[in-house]
């Protein structure tokens, strides 16, 4: 599988001064990865539950590097991990870094059903069993008009849904998030709970969506959707659902959280498009995270090469 | 027993001004020091927004409390917090200003370049700054409700805040004086509004503040029906001089 990252338009983004000036540890980096492709490609599985401990917490193993993001600067492991929006650990920012860690990630099963051959409990590391897990670093682009770039580690979706066998009635995908009032601090009145989320299947099946099990080379934290949560970087945060504990094969689209919430306001596409203003935030621009200038808001996150297909045809105005 | 006139003046006036600028203080040092969340400038607004909401509540609670507690001084501190609601709401009008109009012109990066090189930008780019920022704010206010909420808001407090001072009394007259800042009461319900409207699911936080305005404002309707009721026995006058 190959796939090429985007062009992104900034000229400051093409090489970067300090990259060129070190271009000999790049050189290295390259080499490294290359060996780290190699022995990913020579089969070690990938583990999440690794031993090795790592600055914030454990260490994933083998991760392959991919050339995603190479023109992008990550933000802070402290922006990924204090900034985030998971309303069952609280409203605020700052809420499920502080009240997250309570979420028991082990062991974990994920129920597949719905219109699949291979329903049933599956244990997350069945499910991770032959992955090889890759870096992939994602422009993250919320609804409310703000962005990161994230270094995700993960494995393409397509795979995980490779192995349940969808029949031909799945036409769609739908995720539920875990939920338990014992371990969650969540407030019941803020929205529906479980978080319910949901892809058609050819998008679930596009290289660029993946299942992230890791944030910086390192097992992901709780407050981030331990230990496995969803991306897809041309939507808006909020279909990128967190702790995914269910995977349904569905014939019919389905009612994801936010827009049984606020139809008017959140649609079941939420692709990133700077045209289609949100009546709280304008999508024209956004605030990426540690930047004072605001940033022009690129269509489909500036993934519009890999998947405006999808949607050939589609009126994304009224398919918001 | 209670304080003399001298200490109110001399010792819980200045104190409460020096509690009522902590807000504003913390959050400039919190900002420089980097003590805020990954988005500084988000967590600037919001801050700013709901101290205004907490000195408007505190200053529509001021009547209230004189009459519960008989004690008149109280209303000594009633302009102090409307200014102070003034104050956080101007703050929060400009960080919104700032931070999300001015940062997402096309002209701000013109600002940034030439002040990190130690110089004011050129007139031309100031000019072209503000026609930018004027159409750009007055799109906002007319597109998104909860902006064309808060600046309303943030409007019916400007007059209020200009008319403060003793001079402005005696110009207009205590009678008219006091109907022009029954617009405090205006401010009161647009401001919880505001929060409401912008608040994308729990609205716990915009209900109690709304809550609050309610009880505060539902006491005057509620004193003055009395007061009517009981109007015949009292002399007119003695209203209008109070």
């Amino acid at each position: 599988m190959l796939i090429k990252p985007a062009a992104d338009l900034r000229s400051s983004d093409i090489t970067d001064k300090n990259v060129y000036l070190n271009r000999r540890e790049f050189l290295g980096a390259t080499a490294a990865t290359t060996a780290a492709v190699v022995a990913g490609v020579l089969g070690s599985e990938a583990f999440v539950r690794a031993a090795t401990p790592a600055p914030h917490g454990r260490k994933l193993e083998n991760v392959k590097k991919t050339p995603f993001g190479a023109d992008e600067k990550p933000n802070k492991w402290e922006d990924i991990t204090t900034y985030n929006n998971y309303y069952e650990f609280g409203i605020d920012k700052d809420s499920p870094s502080m009240f997250a860690r309570n979420l028991k990630t082990e062991p974990w099963t994920v129920a597949i059903d719905g219109e699949c051959a291979k329903k049933g409990n599956m244990p997350l590391d069945d499910l991770l069993k032959g992955e090889t897990l890759e870096e992939r670093i994602y422009r993250h682009r919320c609804v409310e008009a703000w962005s990161m770039v994230i270094p995700w580690v993960g494995f393409p979706l397509a795979n995980l849904i490779k192995k349940c066998e969808p029949t031909s009635k799945a036409k769609y995908v739908e995720f539920t998030t875990f939920f338990d009032t014992k371990q969650m601090s969540a407030r019941t009145s803020a929205i529906r709970y479980p978080y319910v989320e949901g892809l058609r299947l050819d998008e679930a099946m596009h290289p660029l969506t993946i299942m992230a099990v890791g944030l910086y080379g390192e097992v992901i934290p709780n407050q981030d959707g331990a230990p496995m949560r969803l991306v897809v970087p041309w939507k808006y945060g909020f279909k990128h659902i967190k702790s995914v504990a269910r995977i349904r094969f569905v014939e019919k689209q389905p009612t994801n959280t936010w827009q049984d919430q606020a139809s008017s306001e959140y649609g079941f596409y939420a692709n990133v498009n700077p045209s289609v203003d949100h009546p709280r935030w304008s999508q024209a621009t956004e605030r990426r995270i540690g930047e004072f200038l605001r940033r022009k808001t690129q269509m489909f996150n500036g993934y519009g090469d890999q998947v405006a297909s999808l949607y050939a045809g589609t009126d994304l105005k009224r398919n918001f | 027993m209670r304080p003399s006139d001298r200490t109110v003046r001399f010792v819980f006036k200045p104190t409460v001004f020096l509690a009522s600028l902590g807000p504003f203080v913390y959050l400039v040092w919190a900002a420089y020091g980097g003590h805020l969340s990954a988005n500084p400038l988000g967590d600037l607004t919001n801050e700013t927004g709901v101290w205004t909401l907490r000195f408007l509540c505190i200053t529509l609670a001021i009547t209230p409390l004189r009459k519960l507690s008989g004690w008149n001084p109280f209303v000594k501190f009633r302009r102090m917090a409307g200014l102070f609601a003034f104050f956080y709401g101007t703050l929060h009008l400009m960080t919104y200003a700032i931070a999300d109009r001015f940062a997402g012109l096309e002209q701000a990066g013109g600002w940034v370049d030439s002040l990190s090189g130690g110089h004011l930008p050129g007139a031309a780019l100031v000019s072209s700054t503000l026609t930018a920022m004027a159409k750009s704010i007055g799109e906002d206010i007319y597109k998104r409700p909860f902006i064309t909420l808060g600046f309303a808001a943030w409007l019916t407090m400007l007059p209020l805040a200009i008319t403060s001072t003793a001079g402005w009394i005696r110009r207009l007259g205590g009678k008219r004086w006091n109907r022009l800042h029954k617009l405090v009461y205006l401010t009161g319900i647009l401001g919880p509004l505001h929060y409401w409207w912008l608040v994308k699911a729990d609205v716990s936080r915009p209900i109690a503040y709304a809550s609050m305005v309610a009880v505060l404002l539902g006491a005057r309707v509620y004193w003055s029906r009395a007061r009517r009721a009981a109007a015949p026995a009292r002399a007119p006058a003695a209203r209008v001089r109070a």
